[in-house]
């Protein structure tokens, strides 16, 4: 009986104010999809900076006057000393060329020999953020020719990245707060309503837990239900989204994370969030009448 | 029961002494009659049994309870011993006369089968027998206050508490709801009532507390308003 009076209670209460129950979750909703798609905005710069870090090798290449094999190998640990260096793999010239010629038509390689190409260290780095120092140290080395590096957009991510971190974590909490302020606001609505019901309980020694709790029902049935709509929103606004970056810049190194890789995450924290607002508000919107 | 000791009550916000040095003593299974003029403190001296306010300084003990240092979480269960009646009857308007009485049993969690059961003999008791579907709108002044007497009764309390119950009340109606209260009386509950109804209180013959200014001026066993 306690328990189905409970919940009756607490779905009596939605319906009765229909209005700003459906409101309350409108802004849920919103207010958890800006929070999700700017931390999913932030999860794929991130995947696209690793992108960067695991395939993007820096170049050093060998001056050719140091065109002895061997004399090239020497530079290894110079190379592997320059701080911000994770590993220096030497590639010699007649490497590079196989390389070359089982990626391209073998073909036009006839005739030519492995001269052309230059001895190569193929350089990984631990941090990108750190890329243009790095190469300049590189090239200081004597006997390195020239550094290759895809410098401008490795450091643009880097700094978007950051900005976009900023401003989800600010956005995050004051979303979070303006959830929790509309989400207590209407549940007061019902505690109003209610205050002469509340008023008896206290009178005939009704505890604080249990007039409270139709309330907290209140909250969590309306924020689960934000969650879960926001769920199924966020999922095909994504997908969408992602879908036009795909397709209008295909053959770019833009790889994006599918939906399906964070969507119990995503389900989870949205759930998670629906229910604290809803639990914190229905508490906090009947604080005032459980004083006497 | 209940037992005050040098009890004063001064409310902060309009700097007003509402009781001064009252000491009082009421006995498991007494009537007694609370009267005093408008503003004498009869509604805080009520509130403080009830734990809605507690004493500025002095001692309050009401069913075994220390009101004056009860803790918040206990005050449900201190108030699951009394019975409270208040001069607008306070029922909830959207609910029929039996789910206003039965809402005080469901809110302290008691079993429906003992709901069942209960209701309707308090309904029978307060003279409300037959009228369980009618809404309290649909109820004269006399009748709707028995509501609120059976309401108050319902959780079996060892003392019912009533505030001016009969306020708004013509003198017949008056009478009979003062007869309701002698007879739970009668049947072992302690019963206090406030009223400055003169005529009332001289028809029965009970204990007479009698405050005014915030103190107690009067306390006499023999029935009758100002002892007179
Ligand atoms: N909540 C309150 N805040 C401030 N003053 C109050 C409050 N309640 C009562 N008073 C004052 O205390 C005095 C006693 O009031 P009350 O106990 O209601 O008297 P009675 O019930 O005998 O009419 C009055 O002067 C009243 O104005
Ligand atoms: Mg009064």
């Amino acid at each position: 009986m306690r328990l189905g009076y409970l919940i009756r209670e607490g779905f009596r209460s939605i319906t009765t104010h229909g209005f700003m129950s459906f409101a309350t979750v409108t802004i849920i909703v919103a207010c958890l999809i800006i929070m999700g798609s700017v931390s999913l905005l932030s999860l794929n710069i991130d995947a696209l900076i690793k992108d960067l870090e695991d395939q993007n090798e820096v170049v050093v290449f060998v001056d050719e006057t140091v065109a002895d094999e061997a004399a090239a190998r020497d530079l290894q640990p110079y190379i592997e000393s320059v701080a911000n260096v994770s590993s220096a793999q030497f590639v010699s010239r007649d490497e590079a060329m196989d390389s070359f010629m089982s990626k391209y038509d073998a073909s036009l390689m006839e005739g030519i020999d492995s001269d052309v190409f230059r001895h190569r260290y193929i350089v990984h780095l631990s941090d990108i953020a750190y890329m243009s120092q790095t190469k300049l140290e590189l090239e200081a080395i004597p006997g390195v020719a020239k550094v290759n590096a895809h410098l401008d957009y490795a450091q643009s991510f880097v700094t978007i990245r950051n900005v976009v971190t900023v401003v989800s974590l600010v956005l995050i909490v004051m979303l979070v707060f303006v959830s929790f302020f509309i989400m207590s606001n209407t549940i007061k609505l019902a505690t109003f309503g209610r205050r002469e019901e509340i008023a008896i309980m206290k009178m005939v020694g009704a505890t604080n837990g249990f007039i409270r709790l139709p309330f907290v029902v209140e909250g969590l049935v309306l924020g689960m239900m934000g969650g879960g709509l926001a769920f199924l929103a966020e999922w095909g606004l994504y997908n969408v989204v992602t879908g036009r970056v795909v397709g209008t810049i295909t053959g770019t190194f833009i790889n994006v994370i599918p939906f399906r890789n964070v969507a119990l995450e995503v389900f989870a924290v949205y759930m998670a969030v629906g229910v604290l607002v809803g639990a914190f508000g229905g508490v906090n919107a009947i604080k005032n009448y459980l004083k006497v | 029961m209940v037992l005050m000791q040098n009890v004063r009550k001064v409310y902060e916000s309009s700097n007003t002494v509402a009781l001064d040095n009252v000491s009082l003593t009421i006995e498991d299974g007494e009537f007694v009659f609370l009267v005093g003029p408008s503003g004498s403190g009869k509604t805080t001296l009520m509130k403080l049994i009830t734990g809605e306010v507690r004493p500025t300084s002095g001692k309050v003990i009401v069913n075994d309870f220390d009101m004056s240092t009860i803790k918040r979480r206990k005050l449900p269960k201190m108030r699951r011993t009394l019975g409270v009646v208040f001069q607008d009857y306070r029922l909830i308007e959207n609910m029929n006369v039996y789910d206003n009485v039965a809402f005080a049993m469901r809110v302290v969690g008691a079993p429906n089968r003992e709901i069942k059961e209960r209701v309707p003999y308090i309904l029978e008791l307060v003279g409300l027998g037959g009228r369980e579907k009618r809404m309290p709108g649909e109820l004269s002044g006399g009748e709707q206050q028995r509501v609120g007497i059976a309401r108050a009764l319902v959780n079996s309390p060892r003392m019912i508490v009533a505030d001016e119950p009969t306020g708004n009340l013509d003198p017949v109606r008056s009478l009979e709801l003062m007869l309701l209260l002698e007879k739970i009386n009668e049947m072992g509950t302690t019963v206090v009532v406030v009223t400055h109804e003169k005529e009332l209180v001289n028809a029965f013959s009970k204990r007479v507390i009698t405050i005014d200014c915030g103190e107690k001026t009067g306390d006499s066993n023999e029935g009758g308003y100002y002892g007179i």
